[in-house]
């Protein structure tokens, strides 16, 4: 049913009729409407769950470690701090093979404290073993909520579903709510490969030595390298069964002749889409990839999307995450794809743009700007996009001056606020 | 040749063990078909009060359960132990996750439980003294704060073990750690620290809280099944000397937890709703001297010269704990006979 | 596309505003999209939520640089640099507020759009009908005889998409739809009365 919705409350409505059997949360911003949503659905007897209040969200991963160990179908949802505070467990559960979903709204993390979006959080956990979803809408959150619990049970991985916070979870949008008769055909009760059964002991989570360890780590790898036939098998069942297309691994948008293409994650993808068909106007032959799934990375689709003729000129990756000392986050995974597809070496040039960090608007006008100085062959390897370098060579000039030079972050926002 | 009745004045007390009692009054342990809930061919050390203590504690809540329970372990020297790869001492169902969130885990295999209806398996959360007292705590809290259908029950040897004898929030005062050496002026562990978890416990005012140790047989299995009968969250802290860690010889392990109690440095009772309801009286208090001789641990204390201002601290703080909970005095409090009928649904509770 | 930009402070009702907007849009098989700002949230801060409106589904997700239309729920506001931002040439302006334009120093700017900046007493509005100061509805009344039709809502939608937002709560359901309607009615007679001027001049 089509309704005009709040992104978490679409999220809350979808996990709802995924019928998950324990909820545990922590609240943190912005992912407190959906598990307060779900609260009060439990609460009124619309869902049959527990509801658990935890105290902190490494107990939140925990009790969902548990409750799937015992042969429940497990939800929690978290963002930031809170992501980094139960990163212990987030390991363990892939570790062991636990299928928990878990919604991570994505946030920056700090110091210093930020409440709003950008991808570090779950980039930070890029390699707990996780399969990583990332929604461009909130029809494709919801959705992907969906598929999520089917793909975690079917290889027994957990998989945290990534939207944008506040851009997608306080944003209202047209969403179709499916029925629960399309989720029940599509999500089949949850069947685990292992349980906690006192009339079948078993023990889990014995202690692995060097005999063994890089096996157990092996049969991991080998797990997400299935995920990536099974995502593309989910989403083709998911359009049968519900009539639209959702998730899958890449979401290319009019590449294939494209000689510029931008490569980007969650919602800016939009906004990216209206700056392509304006360069397109202008006669550039421009397009967007998205990579909704980015864990395990789709090599190979970003590969065949990028085409394997030599026609693409330049890739530009926006990236709403930093890798300090290093650059950009998913740039490293885009160059290591080209370079081991097939087809041999590529020539496309990689320009990274680091955008949106900390809630920083990426807009339609600056993207532009950016695409037209990459089409100029102006625009650097590595660029922070709307970077007020002013403003930063304030503090920098401040820093060489004097050893107490005092908090950075204190310092710049007196000197913008000075501004005005 | 006509039979002679002999009359034996033993049958029916605890003097010959449990050959001669009726059968319900038999410990668990005297029982052929006992769980053996832990069983042989685990690595813990010889004299390892925490394999004792585990093994009377559990096989006591698989009879209370009739068989019908989920343990989790958090990481220490128990779960090491008796899962070193590929092997399992474990008889049961188990689940070892991380060092601090064994509360939280078995929190969420009982909320599992619960959803899916077997609200007739039971759930043990189980640690050391490092994964509940420190690192634990916050989850250990939360457990008891939303009274989640948990019994969680610590193994005390007062340091963390498995990892070289470190200090913990456990570990009492002027004890020798690996990180509260016997060096300077006020060697080992500072007085004036630490956690009293089982008070800790009452002050959730959770259902059932007890503790107890591995000199008392009877008393720890008595406690592991009177906490059956309660449903929501419910504390057993159980002294387990570690010979190792403590210095002591293995054959001295039930000894030195006996002192202990003697000493009234290590008080047994129980607690319901946050108030005690009964304290296990010492006959006869013994000096801390005796407790504290028989462990290296305290060596610094006697050699190279006796330091009787710190023994006096010990015996102050020992001294506390009798008038607290009334441990000389003469009261024979109404023990609850445990109904043994653990698996009943938790109405009215 | 139609985009909204709305102005108030923390408990004024402007995430709802922009929500409900979206919301009647909705309910006339348009896409629409409402979005916060996000500040610290506390009482009396000012916070800007937006609305999009469009035939096309709406891809973008920036903030609203060139408003069609400006709501500014608290005249307060009206002090700050740059509240008219962007505004387009032929955009509307609607400020809650029981004084004429002249008044609040707009004259100048209501001059050059004649018959696109109004005042309206909404919070007035609003008490009289629901008794609490939440302008929110009424001000979207006001939008919705303020632009053509098809530019926005109807009022007919507006006033479903209130009692949809309110339906566990019947008064107040009512008493934002009677605010709402009596904005419209109020803003069509100042629309009428201009018009008169202008034809009289």
């Amino acid at each position: 049913m089509l309704k005009q919705i709040e992104g978490s409350r679409a999220v809350a409505e979808t996990v709802a009729m995924c019928r998950p059997q324990v909820i545990c949360a922590y609240p943190i911003t912005p992912q407190t409407h959906i598990v307060e949503a779900l609260g009060a659905m439990v609460k009124k007897g619309e869902l049959n769950a527990e509801f658990l209040n935890v105290e902190s969200e490494f107990a939140a991963m925990s009790v969902a470690i548990g409750a799937e160990a015992a042969g429940a179908r497990a939800y929690t949802a978290t963002a930031s701090q809170g992501l980094l505070y139960m990163s212990e467990a987030v390991y363990n559960a892939a570790g062991l093979g636990l299928p928990v979903v878990m919604t991570v709204a994505n946030r920056a993390i700090g110091a210093p404290i930020n409440i709003w979006n950008d991808h570090s959080d779950a980039m930070s956990q890029r390699d707990a073993g996780w399969i990583q979803l990332y929604a461009e809408t909130n029809q494709e959150a919801a959705d992907l909520h969906i598929q999520a619990f089917r793909i975690a049970e079917e290889l027994s991985n957990p998989v945290m579903v990534c939207m944008d916070g506040f851009l997608l979870t306080h944003a209202s949008e047209r969403v179709d709510i499916p029925a629960q008769t399309q989720v029940d055909a599509f999500l089949p009760p949850y069947e685990p490969r292992q349980v906690l059964d006192p009339d079948d002991p078993v023990s889990i989570g014995a202690m692995v030595g060097p005999e063994a360890f890089t096996e157990v780590r092996y049969l991991a790898f080998e797990r997400m390298r299935r995920v990536l036939d099974v995502i593309p098998a989910a989403e083709a069942d998911f359009g049968a069964e519900f009539g639209r297309g959702s998730g899958g691994l890449v979401k290319p948008y009019r590449t294939d002749d494209a000689d510029l293409i931008v490569v980007a994650l969650g919602s800016v993808l939009g906004t990216v889409k209206d700056a392509i068909d304006e360069l397109r106007d202008d006669g550039v032959r421009a397009g967007v990839l998205g990579i909704t799934t980015f864990r395990p990375f789709p090599a190979q689709a970003v590969c065949d999307a990028l085409g394997d003729d030599n026609r693409l000129r330049r890739l530009v990756v926006l990236e709403r995450s930093l890798a300090p000392g290093a650059g950009g986050v998913v740039t490293a995974d885009v160059r290591t794809a080209l370079a081991t597809g097939d087809g041999g070496p590529r020539g496309p040039i990689i320009a990274t743009v680091i955008a949106g960090l900390g809630g920083r608007p990426v807009t339609r006008d600056s993207l532009r700007r950016m695409l037209t100085t990459a089409t100029r062959g102006e625009l650097p390897a590595f660029s922070f996009l709307d970077l007020d370098t002013h403003l930063a060579e304030t503090e920098l000039a401040r820093i060489r001056a004097t050893r107490r030079s005092g908090p950075s972050a204190e310092n710049i926002l007196r000197d913008l606020a000075g501004r005005s | 040749m006509p039979y002679q009745r002999i009359k034996f004045y033993q049958t029916g007390s605890f003097a010959a063990g449990n050959r001669l009692l009726p059968a319900d009054l038999r410990s668990v342990q005297s029982s052929a078909t006992r769980a053996n809930t832990l069983t042989c061919g685990h690595r813990a050390c010889q004299g390892c009060g925490e394999a004792l203590g585990a093994r009377y504690a559990l096989d006591a809540v698989m009879r209370a359960t009739k068989g019908k329970l989920i343990a989790v372990n958090a990481t220490g020297c128990l779960e090491v132990f008796s899962t070193p790869f590929p092997e399992t001492s474990w008889q049961i169902a188990w689940l070892h996750s991380l060092f601090g969130n064994a509360p939280a885990v078995a929190t969420g295999v009982a909320a599992a439980l619960k959803a899916m209806g077997r609200g007739d398996i039971r759930v043990v959360g189980q640690g050391g003294d490092g994964g509940t007292v420190d690192i634990g705590m916050a989850c250990l809290s939360g457990m008891f704060e939303r009274n989640d259908d948990v019994l969680y029950i610590c193994y005390d040897n007062q340091a963390y073990m498995n990892t070289g004898v470190q200090r913990s929030g456990a570990t009492p005062p002027a004890a020798r750690t690996a990180t509260t050496p016997a060096a300077g002026p006020e060697p080992g562990n500072t007085f004036g620290q630490g956690k009293n978890v089982p008070l800790i416990a009452m002050a959730h005012e959770i259902p059932y809280v007890a503790t107890a140790t591995v000199a008392d047989l009877r008393d720890l299995e008595y406690k592991a099944t009177r906490a059956m009968d309660f449903h929501g969250a419910r504390y057993l802290h159980i002294l387990v000397p570690c010979p190792l860690g403590w210095g002591s010889s293995p054959a001295d392990t039930i000894k030195v937890a006996r002192l202990a109690v003697e000493s009234a440095l290590f008080p047994v009772f129980e607690a319901e709703a946050g108030e005690v309801v009964s304290a296990t009286p010492i006959r006869r208090q013994v000096p801390v001297t005796d407790y504290l001789r028989l462990q290296a641990r305290y060596a610094h204390l006697f050699r190279p010269e006796e330091r009787t201002d710190v023994i006096a601290r010990i015996q102050a703080s020992a001294d506390r704990n009798v008038s607290r909970f009334g441990l000389l005095q003469d009261h024979h409090p109404e023990r609850k006979q445990p109904t043994l009928n653990a698996h009943a649904s938790p109405e009215g509770r | 596309m139609f985009q909204v930009r709305f102005h108030g402070r923390g408990g004024q009702g402007v995430v709802t505003a922009a929500e409900l907007l979206a919301s009647a849009a909705f309910r006339e098989d348009r896409y629409a999209q409402a979005f916060p700002s996000f500040g610290s949230e506390r009482m009396g801060a000012p916070v800007m939520s937006f609305c999009r409106i469009d035939d096309k589904p709406i891809r973008t997700r920036e903030p609203v640089t060139a408003p069609d239309a400006l709501l500014i729920q608290d005249p307060t506001l009206l002090h700050q640099a740059g509240l008219l931002d962007g505004l387009r040439a032929d955009g509307y302006v609607l400020v809650n507020s029981s004084r004429g334009v002249d008044d609040i120093g707009l004259a100048e700017f209501a001059a050059q759009h004649s018959g696109h900046l109004l005042t309206v007493p909404a919070t007035n509005l609003a008490l009289a009908n629901l008794g609490r100061p939440l302008p929110g509805a009424p001000m979207l009344g006001g939008l919705a005889a303020l632009t053509r039709t098809g530019q926005t809502v109807s009022l007919g939608a507006l006033l479903a998409a209130i009692t949809e937002r309110f339906g566990d709560r019947p008064r107040v359901a009512a008493g934002n739809s009677a605010a709402a309607r009596a904005a419209f009615d109020f803003v069509t007679g100042e629309l009428d009365e201009l018009k008169a001027v202008t034809h009289h001049a």
